[in-house]
């Protein structure tokens, strides 16, 4: 690989923190016995989903103690769903403490917090409440999740390892084509990419580095870096589909 | 040579099809769940996610850790 890749071909470990410097939460603690559970339903019946999220809505735009329970209450959900992705995730971080991971989940509720209060006026009502607020808590703990994963090492940007795409397990005139398509591929990626597209379809395409840690490395976003490996993917795919190696990308363009 | 893409490959070039970004996946990841969980039709409601979540693994990641949890949510007391 060249170009850009060959002038920034590896970017160092992200810093190792301290020990466990466990952050203090910005929240108040929670009562004896944990957060309060959610709000009691008139008999058995359940709100229709807009009357309980109006009541969220209401509730955290309250200037009494309704809020005040109704962020504690909030940030129990958001701390169940961060330690829900965490768990899932756990295989990622075998390396990490039982007390960091949980700090991770505490981190990452509290992040989370910060954001769906302060985009309250962009809920659109289109799901239930506590299915947005989820979202919030599993990318934080996802996003962290990954850079912690990947914290002390380091990142390439080039020499892709293309050999872990040989199909091993077909016949030979099978493993011949593939062998030709992904030689014809390799090509393209020289011949048609820029040096920065590139370098991102390389890192996230072919080495499978996450796409958070390649933004947190190189000051970019989850975003930007989507657009280039998505431009480049279609270049390629182009390039390829001339050739009737693969499908050629459909013409409606639905991206900004 | 046929258009037939191996599984390495497509992994590679992403999906042919139109996609959303990974903000409007964002924006739109809890609609698009609780549409799939209601048994309603989600890609038609939210198209361009189903090939995003295809070609992003990151937001495929999150897409399938929501989904998980609502549902787990729903199953339990008070089913939230």
């Amino acid at each position: 690989m060249n170009g850009a890749a060959a002038a920034a071909p590896c970017l160092p470990p992200a810093p190792v923190p301290s020990p466990v410097a466990r952050r203090p939460s910005r929240l108040p603690p929670a009562a004896p016995g944990g957060y309060p559970r959610p709000v009691a339903l008139p008999g058995s019946e359940r709100p229709s989903r807009e009357r309980e999220n109006r009541d969220w809505l209401d509730a955290l735009r309250d200037r009494g103690p309704a809020r005040e329970a109704a962020v504690a209450r909030l940030h129990g959900l958001l701390l169940k769903a961060a330690r829900f992705e965490l768990g899932r995730r756990r295989a990622a971080l075998s390396h990490v403490r039982g007390e960091e991971l949980d700090d991770l989940a505490v981190q990452a509720a509290d992040d989370a917090l910060v954001s769906v209060l302060g985009k309250l006026d962009d809920f659109r009502g289109a799901s239930r409440f506590t299915t947005w607020v989820y979202k919030f808590a599993i990318v934080e703990a996802g996003v962290k999740l990954r850079r912690r994963a990947w914290q002390s090492r380091e990142v390439t940007l080039q020499d892709g390892s293309w050999e872990q795409f040989a199909d091993h397990g077909r016949s030979a005139q099978e493993q011949l084509e593939s062998a030709e398509v992904l030689e014809r591929l390799r090509a393209a990626v020289e011949s048609t990419l820029t040096p920065h597209q590139r370098s991102v379809f390389v890192a996230l395409a072919l080495n499978g580095i996450p796409i958070d840690v390649i933004a947190e490395r190189t000051g970019s976003s989850r975003g930007a870096l989507y657009k280039t490996l998505h431009d480049a993917r279609r270049k390629l795919r182009t390039e390829l589909a001339a050739e009737g190696l693969a499908r050629p990308p459909v013409s409606t363009e639905r991206r900004s | 040579m046929s258009s037939n893409e191996s599984d390495a490959l497509s992994r590679m070039l992403g999906p042919a099809e139109a996609e959303v970004s990974c903000d409007e996946c964002f924006d739109r990841l809890d609609e698009y769940v609780d549409l799939e969980l209601s048994g309603i039709d989600a890609d038609r409601q939210v198209p361009g996610m189903r090939p995003h979540l295809a070609g992003c693994p990151a937001c495929a990641e999150e897409h399938a850790s929501l989904r998980a949890l609502v549902a787990e949510a729903a199953e339990g007391p008070g089913g939230g």
